[in-house]
């Protein structure tokens, strides 16, 4: 569900970020505060224009010092609040979190469509990730090819949800969802059908550049070509509110 | 980091890589003329060497663990060397090598080695080492101290990070390199 409130409350709360104080609208949320005032907050499922799910737990922060984090895309503003973004634990945290993605599945950079452009890739390299300290789990995953302009490869997945978010929130088609638990986790086109017999799929193509690695990507690529373009997504996104 | 002569003593070897780590390291081109001045290389497929020196300050390890001889050999290098640094991305995470993970080792050998060959398929079986069943970081098998990731590391990566050491400091590799650089 959309966390954003559909009439704006201009009301205006302050707080502090890092030491730094800060004004807000008090229907914002601290990611949005913090990007606004370019102060870096790593994260993965999040994405301006799409709906919150929280799920990553990458941008994780430290709230008026106490001991629970709290995920800073789905926790609103509030008056007096003091926010920590990246103390020594939280630094911790977000190491092991990227960590574990990349023991999951199979991340091999150096062979990727999205290799330099990656934002697994990215994160890694901002959150201090130069090995990963647990045993790769080394499972191999499905590649769908079988839509003619796109392909989905599951070993590259993170299990952000964007696909299944833009594709219903803002193409409105839903051919994107979610099956099966834990590591049997997958994303799937039309009740698990292969993509390119999906029905409702439009072939829009918004799945693929919302995709933060090189899980959904574009046919005839090769290493390092798979560059996205997300502009879209935050136009689109605002007209459809303004309606 | 020295010992005797104040020069640090370095030794490298590949393991299962391409060795493009090591070219890369020689890509280094002009700035190895001032480095030969502060480090002696003991040990390495660059030198004619034959035998790893009891102690070393400086090992280098490039490739994944994949044989009982990559094996054997990340072991000999941590034992005798007092820093050891993963170079490159298959040392580091296994990458291309780690590939055949998801599969059987008999599987692996039997496409290699049998399905994809017309003339006279056989297994090799004298002279080369065993493959294991999976294959591993090197720090999946020993203790490493420094991880320098890239698919390869860039010159400039490797001579940061030397200089750095050579100095005594501990350098942070995610300044300058990243996982498929």
């Amino acid at each position: 569900m959309p966390i954003r409130a559909q009439q704006p409350d201009v009301s205006v709360v302050t707080l502090t970020i890092d030491g730094q104080d800060l004004s807000a609208r008090a229907d914002e949320t601290i990611i949005e505060v913090c990007r606004e005032n370019k102060i870096p907050i790593p994260s993965l499922c999040w994405m301006d224009g799409l709906s919150v799910v929280g799920a990553c737990r990458l941008c994780v922060v430290e709230v008026d010092g106490g001991p629970r984090l709290q995920a800073a895309c789905a926790t609103r503003v509030r008056e007096g609040m003091s926010v920590q973004t990246n103390t020594d634990k939280l630094q911790r945290y977000r190491r092991t979190l990227v960590e574990l993605l990349f023991a999951e599945r199979n991340h091999v950079c150096a062979v990727c469509v999205s290799n330099g452009h990656c934002e697994l890739q990215w994160l890694a390299q901002t959150c201090g990730v130069d090995h990963v300290r647990m045993p790769y789990r080394n499972t191999g995953y499905n590649v769908d090819s079988s839509h003619e302009m796109f392909r989905i490869d599951h070993n590259r997945c993170v299990l952000c949800t964007r696909c299944v978010r833009v594709c219903d929130e803002i193409e409105g088609a839903h051919t994107w969802d979610v099956m099966g638990r834990g590591s049997g986790c997958q994303v799937v086109t039309d009740l698990a059908k292969p993509w390119g017999e999906s029905d409702s799929c439009t072939s829009c193509g918004k799945c693929v550049q919302v995709c933060p690695t090189g899980a959904l990507v574009k046919q005839g690529t090769s290493v390092g070509e798979m560059v996205k373009d997300q502009q879209f997504l935050s136009i689109l996104a605002r007209r459809r509110s303004s309606r | 980091m020295s010992s005797g002569n104040n020069k640090v003593t370095v030794a490298t070897t590949w393991l299962d890589g391409c060795s493009g780590c090591h070219m890369s390291f020689l890509d280094m081109d002009e700035r190895l003329v001032d480095l030969a001045a502060q480090i002696d290389i003991v040990y390495s497929p660059f030198v004619d060497a034959k035998t790893l020196p009891e102690q070393v300050d400086l090992g280098i390890l490039e490739g994944s663990v994949s044989s009982d001889e990559d094996l054997h050999k990340a072991r000999e290098f941590r034992a005798r060397c007092k820093v050891l640094l993963s170079l490159g991305d298959c040392a580091v995470n296994g990458n291309v090598p780690a590939m055949r993970n998801p599969f059987k080792l008999d599987a692996v050998i039997e496409r290699a080695y049998r399905e994809n060959v017309d003339l006279n398929p056989q297994i090799p079986t004298e002279g080369v080492p065993r493959l294991l069943a999976t294959v591993r970081p090197v720090h999946g098998v020993v203790d490493v101290d420094i991880f320098v990731p890239g698919c390869p590391p860039q010159a400039d990566a490797i001579h940061y990070v030397l200089t750095e050491l050579i100095a005594g400091r501990t350098p942070d590799p995610s300044q300058v390199t990243r996982f498929g650089a």
